[in-house]
């Protein structure tokens, strides 16, 4: 079964070979099924690795198999986390590819292939960077997975939107990959391994030696960290991803938010488990430290930011960017529980978001734009929209029972006290901007809201990305939401799921202390609780327009999302010095 | 000093370029900032597998274990990492080459469609 690990990876990528090489001889319909069924294939093949995954597998890479403890193989790891993930990521993909079956105008003749297989690779990239076990294939993983984003969101180039968005994304994304490389040479530097268990023990031995961390230990962690915590959209480093959802074509937005955002998360999880942990690594307090305050910051912003949008996408992608913060939260903290409830949240976290985004994809093929004021109450036909984009809000405000509300309430209870009020104020303000979108756009309740100025982004001149607009939505995109969904529902009902989740992802975690991942009356009134609370600010917004349009206070937060790359440049060195100083105290302290 | 010389110019040198980064205004100069950045982690990789006296770890004529050799990792990631820089910045040139089509400037000061 460990033979299969590399297949995980190397499908995709064949199958998107053979559609770069056959695809200009392939009819489109042809050319799509071809895609969807390597990615139900390898969807298939990372299900039954994950049903297989315990004990964690070990695949080295071509048989270079350790000699005498020595190794200079590449080695990839499937345990419950790694699988999981390689798992989310496959069916994300296949709803992707569904959804966008005759979703593009005709592709140009001959390349009837490339979505497909451009979105193979990203598949194959993401796949990779779950199950790898060396921090330079991670690092080479997180390269493709980056370049592959940067293509298709810059996909319609006669945007120019799009191009603008692909390129900020592209460079701050790039120049975040580069600081995690120099984090890796410098680990390489101290303990000449590459491989991440191997890491950890060699900056432990070093530790034995020369006595707790010092200052290249702290220097490679937080250059490590920077990378991760860019592709997770963490504040100051979240800057690209609004610019980036609000052009990129729906069917990658899905997984933009669904699962590569939620990977840097993943990332940070893996790497301080295995290489920053132990004796010789950073101690639990300063990462707590770091990451708690990054991860209130960032759900604090990303909620603030989220409600205020006006431009549909760009909407969902601020409430992605408060997401990620309670998850850095729920991970910062650092107890097997967090770990768990946050492996919940994000498999709940997808289905919501990839189908909210589903459904705002429909709006701008069915409507011509994603913009919250021009298209009040036009959308007032699609009811079945209307319905699921409600519900889709729901989710993200924790209704029980969505699996967003079971991760959230495990969550919750592992961080414990005065935090519990983030999660509830910044999953009620993400929820409420979108049940208000859907009070106005599909209801057309209350009046028309005022332009607020001009750091603004509307999107009522945004191009259909289908031909021309569609007279009638295609079942594929329906049913795409509504199947993701049920999953997200799926997640929080099926009797053992979470407990499942749980007991996985601690077997995988350093501790291996059993977790508990079940409802409980605590968790449910906060959810209904935050449930509440978004109907409301959802009510209020939609009944006293003036009272809800931007205050002054948030004039100079909006002006920080500038559009200019070299702000955003700055602003990531200052997130790098940020971070170092939150864990300076324990370099200090040896 | 020498033994921390090459970590200080591949710091000084990753920094240079963010800063050119981030005062840039000309996107291909940019891009090309990216790359000075990227010429940072070339310096950082080789200076960590640097070894005095070493020769280059080619077994064809010399014998193993005979005299010392630099470390071929850090050489094999080095390789990697530039073609990965070549893939990065053939992508962005290509996004610039349309940014100036579809905008008619390459100065990010022009680009503020997206905000707020």
């Amino acid at each position: 079964m460990d033979r299969l690990l590399p297949l995980l990876v190397v499908a995709p990528l064949l199958g998107a070979a053979l559609l770069v090489a056959a695809g200009r001889h392939l009819p489109r319909p042809a050319a799509e099924t071809a895609g969807c069924v390597v990615s139900a294939a390898t969807a298939v093949l990372a299900l039954v690795l994950l049903l297989n995954s315990s004990p964690p597998m070990l695949e080295w890479v071509g048989g270079w198999t350790p000699k005498n403890g020595e190794s200079v193989g590449i080695v990839l790891v499937g345990d419950g986390p790694a699988l999981g993930m390689a798992a989310l990521v496959s069916l994300l993909t296949l709803a992707a590819l569904v959804y966008s079956w005759h979703y593009f105008d005709e592709p140009p003749r001959g390349h009837s292939g490339s979505f497909p297989a451009l979105l193979l690779v990203f598949q194959a990239a993401m796949c990779g960077f779950a199950i790898a076990g060396d921090l330079f294939n991670a690092f080479v993983f997180f390269e493709l997975m980056s370049v592959v984003a940067y293509a298709l969101t810059g996909y319609r180039i006669d945007d120019p939107k799009a191009v603008q968005g692909a390129l900020t994304f592209g460079v701050i994304n790039s120049l975040g990959a580069y600081a995690l490389l120099m984090g890796i040479g410098l680990l390489y530097a101290r303990t000449g391994e590459l491989a991440m268990t191997k890491i950890g023990r060699g900056l432990d031995t070093a530790a034995v030696h020369g006595g707790g961390p010092d200052a290249l230990v702290l220097a490679s962690f937080v250059l490590v960290l920077v990378g991760l915590l860019v592709k997770a959209a963490a504040v100051p480093f979240h800057f690209w991803l609004p610019d980036a959802h609000a052009v990129a074509p729906t069917p990658v937005c899905m997984l933009l938010s669904g699962v590569m955002t939620e990977l840097g998360a993943y990332g940070v999880w893996r790497v301080y488990g295995t290489v920053f942990a132990g004796p010789g690594g950073i101690p639990a307090a300063d990462l707590e430290r770091g990451m708690v305050t990054l991860g209130v910051l960032t759900a604090a912003v990303g909620a603030a930011m989220c409600w205020y949008q006006r431009h549909i996408k760009r909407l969902l992608a601020y409430s992605t960017v408060a997401h990620t913060g309670m998850f850095l939260v729920g991970l910062g903290v650092l107890t097997p529980e967090g770990d768990d409830g946050v492996a919940l949240y994000i498999l709940g976290h997808a289905g919501v978001k990839a189908a909210l985004f589903a459904c705002a994809g429909i709006l701008l093929d069915r409507l011509g734009g994603v913009d919250e004021h021009t298209l009040h109450g036009r959308a007032r036909e699609l009811r079945g929209v209307a319905v699921m984009f409600a519900l889709g809000g729901l989710g993200l405000a924790g209704l029980p029972p969505f699996g967003t509300a079971l991760g959230k309430a495990v969550t919750e209870e592992a961080v414990g006290g005065p935090l519990t009020v983030v999660y509830v104020a910044a999953s009620a303000v993400t929820a409420g901007a979108v049940l208000r979108v859907t009070a106005r756009v599909f209801l057309g309740l209350g009046p028309r809201p005022e332009d607020a100025g001009e750091f603004e982004t509307s999107g009522c001149d945004e191009e259909p990305e289908t031909r021309g607009l569609l007279s009638r939505v295609p079942d594929t995109m329906h049913a795409v939401p509504a199947v993701l969904l049920a999953a997200a529902v799926a997640v929080g009902v099926i009797p053992g799921f979470g407990e499942l989740v749980a007991r996985s992802v601690n077997e995988a975690g350093s501790g291996g202390a059993p977790g508990s991942a079940h409802w409980t009356a605590h968790g449910v009134l906060l959810g209904l609780l935050s449930t509440l609370l978004a109907v409301g600010l959802a009510a209020l917004a939609v009944t006293r327009t003036g009272r809800t349009s931007a205050p002054d206070w948030t004039a100079p937060l909006r002006r920080l999302q500038s559009g200019h790359v070299g702000d955003y440049v700055a602003w990531l060195l200052v997130g790098a010095t940020v971070l170092g100083a939150l864990a300076l105290p324990g370099a200090l302290g040896n | 000093m020498t033994h921390v010389l090459p970590y200080l110019v591949a710091a000084y040198v990753f920094l240079a370029g963010a800063y050119g980064l981030a005062a840039s205004r000309n996107l291909i100069h940019a891009v090309g900032c990216l790359a000075v950045c990227q010429s940072a982690t070339y310096v950082l990789l080789l200076a960590v597998g640097y070894r005095a006296g070493g020769t280059a770890p080619v077994f064809s004529d010399i014998k193993p274990g005979s005299r010392p050799v630099v470390d071929p990792v850090v050489q094999a990631l080095t390789l990697t990492d530039i073609v990965v820089g070549a893939t990065v910045t053939a992508l962005l040139l290509a996004l610039v080459l349309q940014i100036a089509k579809r905008h008619g400037t390459v100065d990010p000061d022009e680009l503020r469609e997206l905000r707020g």
